[in-house]
């Protein structure tokens, strides 16, 4: 069982039993969605549109119909590349590398981060198929037989490296994330109640049933998937890095990038998932499970990861500069290129990376949820101005003056990178429509060492719900962490069968028709003393506890099932059903 | 003679195993337990055996570096190796270091896909296979412990209902096939 410190905050606020989690997250997919998603779909779905329209416009035409010339040959669309690569990278480090460290809280973020993984590496993916220009020849990356002499792609190149390091990354966070989707499609399935969503719940769990060696199997592999992944995000973005680092272009040529562009990546990432998972987290009532805590740890992260940044900024600038190498004077972290004519490119990254991620330094501002969401988008923007000025700034003003010249964007590149926020969107909504978002059997293993009520000892088992564990009705002294949280009682409530009638109210059991008042007493003395207790008592128990007494004659079959619409308050509901029950018992 | 099934229900892991504990220490051997959540501990006590995926995931990813290195080595040093601005395309240990991404890539990719399809088909939870939880409430919050009256030939059925009975269930399913 996971064992946790008391001292630490806790994971899960409030009071959560087992099925509180599965309820939490099943209920925004049962159910009808809510009308903003359905408009923020339509927006997004009109914008990818668009986007596609304008794939299909530059395959048809040519890369002509971008803002490219003879000297700036990579322009948004390498950028835009990196820029989604670079956010894919923060999924897989929450899920694989906080797994390897045994950080519990990656459970809250870790199932959307990995989805919004695989749809930003799925948008990065398009750009190196769409800049080639002729894509129906792209299958001549592989190294298949030909009859070109059999011609080989070239495995020396940084550029081929690219290839089979983004399909193995993508392909293995597409596994990585399914796996663990598994048994939670299995409790959806278990839950549907329309025979469309069974029917779809079924196909997605592959029939998981939760057998003790399949939960052995489940877990070893999220381990040894975990493994794999975490050297998988270092060497994937140091093979992007690589397309630069390898050539000889000034700015371009640095030994620093592996280590940069890896933290660069792990930098904009998490400030995507702060921006997605911080809405997502209002929309769907999730406060109980991304928390303060979660929010901080990210920001952490963030500064961290932004500090490594920071520092190559400023070893690029003083290594250029004391170098004394001429070229280097106009490389992107360069004075040339602070007061040059893209100076305005340069100095938003400073302000982006730089300047507005110190804020988080404060503890104030890293705890507070709206001003971190902002320091995030600022961030994402500061992070594709980096690679724009990585790329057209070195560009623009290499080696031969005659080259010198400015980059401006087509309408087409425009719309191409507005249109893979737009797809990557539809993507994001539809999975947060149909697929659980939080982790829920992985919740569940944390719910008893750091969950809210266990950490205060004023619950004893998540196994129970706040009224089965009779805390429903005392007062409340701690105060919550979030609004709208279920009251959890401060006294100590050690044995559930054990307690006086004096602090707990007693239901009236004379309302289950069946139990009169000599059946009430027998109850009480076996510890019966409320609704939810004789809920929670199968017949069969009662039926041995009237035998005991000596009462043979009654049928408490229908008794428990009463006593739940007794307890859930459901009163309409139990008086219709007594009008049908005789005495108690079911009239056949 | 007829088997008789029975489905214990709990609604609490540290009940469970200590009913586990309990019956296995009278000799009961427990046939399979159905959670919702894996429940860590439970494993030694049921007698469930530690699986070999990871080592079958390390000798995929053999294959796969063998398969990415022998790839290579034929097709930039014996079938065409290509005048890069004069570096040296004869030598294989020269250019490992440029082989050293595609080899890493290929290694992860073979070890990863393929112990993901062994662990799919060693539970057999495949694309168009049915459920087989016995209640649909163990994918929820509770859990089930299956006893088989065939495996437990010592005991007769009401002294395994009686003990299982003991162990703090919240209710008893018993099925004869």
């Amino acid at each position: 069982m996971h064992k946790e410190a008391t001292i630490r905050k806790p994971l899960i606020l409030g009071h959560k039993s087992y099925h509180d989690i599965t309820e939490d997250v099943c209920r925004p997919i049962e159910g009808k969605a809510h009308r903003m998603w359905y408009i923020l779909f339509t927006i997004a779905t009109i914008i990818a549109i668009y986007g596609v329209g304008c794939i299909l416009y530059l395959l048809g035409t040519g890369i002509g119909t971008w803002g490219l010339n003879k000297t700036i040959n990579w322009g948004w669309d390498i950028t835009n590349f990196v820029w989604w690569v670079g956010i894919g990278h923060a999924g897989t480090l929450i899920s694989a590398v906080l797994l390897l460290f045994r950080q519990k809280w990656r459970m809250a973020i870790n199932r959307s981060a990995e989805a919004m993984t695989i749809f930003a590496v799925f948008m990065a993916g398009l750009f190196p198929l769409i800049h080639m220009g002729r894509l129906w020849l792209g299958y001549w990356v592989v190294p298949i037989p030909n009859h070109f002499g059999s011609l080989w792609p070239n495995f020396n190149s940084a550029l081929l490296w690219d290839v089979f390091a983004i399909s193995t990354y993508l392909s293995v966070s597409v596994v990585f994330w399914y796996i663990g989707l598994i048994p939670d499609f299995a409790t959806i399935r278990d839950r549907a109640k329309t025979p469309v969503a069974k029917k779809m719940y079924s196909i997605l769990s592959f029939g998981w049933s939760g057998k003790a060696k399949h939960w052995n199997r489940f877990e070893e592999v999220s381990l040894v998937l975990a493994g794999l992944a975490t050297p998988l995000v270092f060497s994937v973005h140091s093979i992007v890095s690589f397309d630069f680092a390898t050539s000889v272009i000034p700015g371009w040529h640095s030994t620093i990038y592996p280590p940069y562009f890896v933290s660069g990546a792990v930098f904009s990432g998490f400030a995507m998932v702060i921006t997605l998972l911080l809405v997502m987290r209002k929309a769907y009532g999730l406060e109980a499970y991304i928390t303060k805590k979660h929010l901080e740890y990210m920001n952490i992260v963030i500064i961290v990861t932004g500090g490594i940044v920071a520092v190559a900024y400023l070893t690029e600038f003083f290594m250029g500069w004391y170098s004394g190498d001429e070229y280097e004077a106009y490389a992107y972290m360069s004075w040339g290129a602070a007061t040059g004519r893209y100076w305005w490119a340069f100095w938003a990254l400073i302000f982006c990376n730089m300047v507005a991620p110190a804020f988080l330094w404060i503890k104030k501002v890293r705890t507070n949820f709206t001003i971190s969401w902002i320091i995030a988008i600022i961030i994402n923007i500061g992070m594709w101005f980096e690679r724009f000025d990585i790329i057209v700034l070195d560009l623009h003003h290499d080696f031969l003056p005659s080259s010198w010249i400015m980059f401006y964007p087509s309408h087409v590149d425009i719309g191409i990178f507005l249109g893979t926020i737009g797809i990557f969107f539809v993507f994001f909504l539809l999975f947060t429509r149909y697929f659980p978002v939080l982790p829920i059997a992985e919740l569940k293993t944390i719910v008893r060492g750091s969950g809210q009520s266990y950490k205060n000892e004023t619950a004893i088992s998540p196994a129970y719900s706040l009224e089965q564990q009779n805390l429903a009705k005392t007062k409340p002294e701690v105060k919550l962490m979030y609004k709208g949280a279920s009251t959890a009682s401060p006294t100590k409530a050690k044995d559930t069968k054990s307690h006086t009638e004096s602090t707990i109210q007693k239901d009236d059991l004379k309302k289950i028709e069946g139990i009169g008042p000599k059946i009430q007493e027998i109850l009480n003395a076996s510890g019966i003393i409320t609704f939810a207790d004789l809920a929670s008592t199968t017949s069969d128990k009662i039926r041995k506890i009237l035998e005991d007494a000596n009462l043979k004659m009654h049928d408490p079959t229908t008794w428990p099932e009463q006593a739940t619409l007794a307890r859930d308050g459901k009163w309409e509901e139990l008086q219709k059903w007594q009008d049908e029950l005789n005495g108690g018992k079911e009239d056949n | 003679m007829a088997n008789v099934v029975f489905y214990a229900m709990y609604n609490d892991d540290e009940v469970l195993k200590e009913g586990a504990k309990e019956l296995v220490a009278k000799g009961i051997k427990v046939n399979e337990v159905y959670s919702p959540f894996p429940v860590h501990g439970l494993d030694p006590i049921i007698g469930v055996k530690h699986t070999r995926l990871g080592i079958m995931s390390f000798l995929y990813g053999l294959t796969g570096l063998t398969l990415a290195l022998v790839g290579m080595r034929y097709f930039m040093i014996s079938d065409w190796p290509l005048n890069i601005g004069g570096k040296p395309n004869f030598s294989f240990i020269e250019n490992l270091l440029s082989f050293v991404p595609v080899a890493f890539e290929m290694t992860v990719l073979f070890a990863a896909h393929l112990m993901a399809i062994t662990y799919l088909l060693a539970n057999k939870t495949i694309p168009g296979m049915p459920a087989f939880n016995p209640d649909p409430r163990t994918t929820d919050d509770h859990f089930v412990m299956e006893v088989r009256l065939s495996d437990n030939q010592n005991f007769t059925e009401d002294e395994i209902e009686a003990m299982v009975m003991n162990t703090g269930i919240v209710e008893l399913d018993q099925k004869r096939i």
